[in-house]
């Protein structure tokens, strides 16, 4: 079971939300290996699934979002069949977390230091204050935030400092995977590109495989190895991230790309892609990216496209066949 | 801190005005209420000539603008006066029983605070399970029972049927020697001389009074709580503190509960006035000697500086503790500064 070279592998998973007119399915049937020390970056449109995808990973769906099937591999275990004390012990230490609002992220009645005291305490018991403290100080400035900052509390941050104490508290158990939703989207672009470098400096120094996910793709062009283009709750293509933009495959990806606005070019007109995402109720019968797909064909209305191989990349889509 | 220090200043002297502006308007209203202390004392029957003359002696003859100046004049002075019907000074009469109602309000908002708040964070804990609909069917029963009803419930429950506890007054038969009460609070005197068998006398005369006045208030904690709490355990730094490992009993119970307790501190503040109303029901119900079957008895007597002077402590002890709770909602939230 254990894979030296895959420290994750998500196999046919499914998340589904009942609601009061159905189910929607988030995730319908994704799988995806990650390479040890790689950084995925994970995009797609709002609703596309990518983030409640990085939530199963840590099984953090709210109520009544549930896991309905596949598995979910970590280091030989399967995260969906983990018990609470299991998922406890994972969670923080070994696969940690950070999320889209770093204003919202830390509880704005505790200081920073108890925020860091407090993770540390959850997985090293009987851990003295003191150390913890010590500690974390060298976490915060090894960020570039000055140590006696750990007495303050959230409110006396700025956004970008908040991310940085995120990301500290995400790091200081040293994890080998982190999941970042959307870091960088309530950041502004300065700040925004000072994180996305410190991002690329941590993952070197703490060995990290990390997974991005983001809607902007200039993030991901920056940082990441490989790209997942999610659509509708499944995979559409993955590739190596330079070959993802030169030579996108699938055409859901290539309208993706075509609709980023590019200085270098002269474009009278941004082009669109036509029709809304997919309604996840009721998603749409064959591929789910047919009804707004240039090249849509028989085959396409009828029968779910499984994985093809193609250029290093591999896409579902029957264009391939 | 200096801050803090001009606020509290400011806030007592902003008590002032409430004070008088209080006593003004219950200054008239005793007055044009029917009767009046003389007629209470002597009964309808006494000749003409004996009422004019108490009438002269309680200096009631007088126009009220002179009377009421005369008493603002004396509250000035800290003086609130003397009894119109017993011979007794309305400070000493009020310090008599204040400990008492002090004593009872304090343990029934602790059993209001204790019960309300947990169960209320326990049941948006177990939200949509059975715990969670029991929980809130209490709270809403329990906040429509009035405090008398409940507290003859739980008399002839546990102190009838069961025989388990005492149903009036604060200490049993035992009599207490002069020196023996120092301070009036009694759990504080019995334990300044160390007579636990007093003690434990004082406590269970305690508990049927506390809880009903406790539980009566816990109803609107409760289903406050719980509302908090549901809104609260939706923030994002709670899923954030999931993600980080933290067990779920310190993010509901320390993450969620804390940042819940804000608008429950505001609730507490306002529910002060509800308290000193309960304790009054409460004290009647239990013949508790307190300051609320103090007022009681001196409004059937029309006893005027009386009821003013209790009137004023109740609104002092209100001012109080809003003061306080602003004070501690800067202590349990560092953005909150003055």
């Amino acid at each position: 079971m254990y894979d030296e070279e895959h420290i994750l592998r998500i196999e046919d998973l499914k998340v589904e939300f009942p609601i009061s007119i159905g189910t929607v399915r988030a995730v319908n049937g994704v799988d995806l290996e990650l390479v040890r020390g790689e950084v995925m970056g994970l995009v797609g449109e709002s609703g596309c699934g990518k983030s409640t995808l990085g939530f199963s990973i840590l099984r953090l769906l709210r109520p009544p979002g549930r896991i309905s099937g596949g598995r979910i591999i970590y280091n030989g275990h399967d995260i969906v069949q983990m018990g609470q004390e299991e998922l406890l012990a994972l969670r923080g230490s070994k696969i940690a977390m950070i999320f889209q609002d770093p204003l919202t992220s830390l509880n704005p009645l505790f200081s920073i230091g108890e925020h860091f005291v407090e993770t540390l305490r959850a997985h090293e018991k009987g851990i003295s204050k003191k150390d913890a403290l010590e500690r974390s100080e060298k976490v915060l400035e090894s960020l570039g935030i000055a140590g006696e900052r750990l007495r303050e509390y959230p409110h006396q941050m700025s956004g970008g400092m908040r991310q940085r104490i995120m990301i500290g508290l995400a790091l200081i158990l040293n994890p080998d995977l982190l999941i970042a939703d959307e870091p960088t989207t309530a950041l502004d672009v300065i700040v925004e590109a000072q994180f996305l470098d410190l991002l690329d400096d941590l993952r070197k120094q703490y060995n990290l495989t990390i997974i991005l996910i983001t809607h902007n793709l200039g993030n991901v062009a920056q940082l990441a190895d490989r790209i997942t283009v999610m659509y509708g709750g499944t995979i559409a293509e993955v590739g190596p991230a330079q070959s993802i933009f030169d030579e996108p495959l699938h055409p859901y990806t290539q309208g993706l790309l075509a609709s980023i606005p590019n200085i270098k070019l002269d474009q009278p007109e941004l082009k669109t892609m036509p029709g809304s995402p997919p309604d996840l109720v009721d998603p749409p019968a064959g591929c789910v990216f047919h009804p707004r797909c240039p090249y849509v064909m028989d085959i396409c209305t009828k029968e779910r496209p499984p994985v093809f191989a193609r250029n290093g990349h591999r896409m579902s889509c029957w264009l391939y066949r | 801190m200096r801050n803090l220090i001009r606020y509290i200043i400011t806030r007592t002297l902003m008590t002032i005005p409430m004070v008088f502006i209080l006593l003004t308007i219950i200054f008239v209203v005793l007055r044009l209420m029917p009767g009046d202390p003389v007629s209470s004392m002597l009964g309808g029957h006494a000749p003409e000539r004996v009422i004019e003359q108490k009438r002269e002696e309680l200096g009631l003859n007088r126009p009220m603008t002179v009377q009421y100046v005369d008493y603002i004049w004396k509250i000035c002075h800290l003086d609130l006066g003397d009894s119109m019907v017993l011979q007794q000074k309305v400070t000493d009469a009020i310090a008599e029983k204040l400990p008492a109602t002090i004593e009872l309000t304090t343990f029934g908002m602790l059993i209001t605070i204790v019960l309300g708040v947990f169960l209320g964070a326990y049941a948006a804990d177990k939200r949509r399970q059975a715990r969670d609909s029991a929980i809130r069917l209490y709270g809403i029963v329990i906040y429509c029972i009035p405090v008398y009803w409940l507290g003859l419930m739980l008399q002839l429950i546990f102190g009838v049927w069961f025989d388990w506890l005492p149903i009036a007054g604060r200490t049993g038969a035992r009599v207490f020697t002069s020196d023996f009460e120092n301070t009036g609070f009694y759990i504080i005197d019995t334990l300044l001389v160390w007579d636990l068998e007093s003690l434990k006398d004082v406590l269970i005369h305690l508990i049927l009074p506390s809880f009903t006045l406790g539980l009566t208030l816990s109803g609107i904690f409760v289903r406050l709580t719980r509302a908090n709490m549901l809104d609260v355990l939706k923030a994002d730094y709670i899923l954030a503190a999931e993600a980080r490992g933290i067990s779920h009993t310190n993010i509901v119970y320390r993450h969620a509960l804390k940042n819940a307790f804000i608008p429950i501190l505001t609730m507490m503040g306002l529910q002060v006035a509800l308290l000193m109303a309960g304790a009054i029901l409460t004290e009647t119900t239990f013949s508790w000697p307190g300051m609320g079957r103090l007022l009681l008895e001196r409004i059937y007597l029309r006893d005027y500086p009386m009821i003013q002077g209790v009137i004023i402590v109740f609104a002092l002890i209100v001012a109080f503790i809003s003061l306080l709770v602003d004070i501690i909602y800067a202590i349990v939230d560092p953005r909150i500064r003055y």
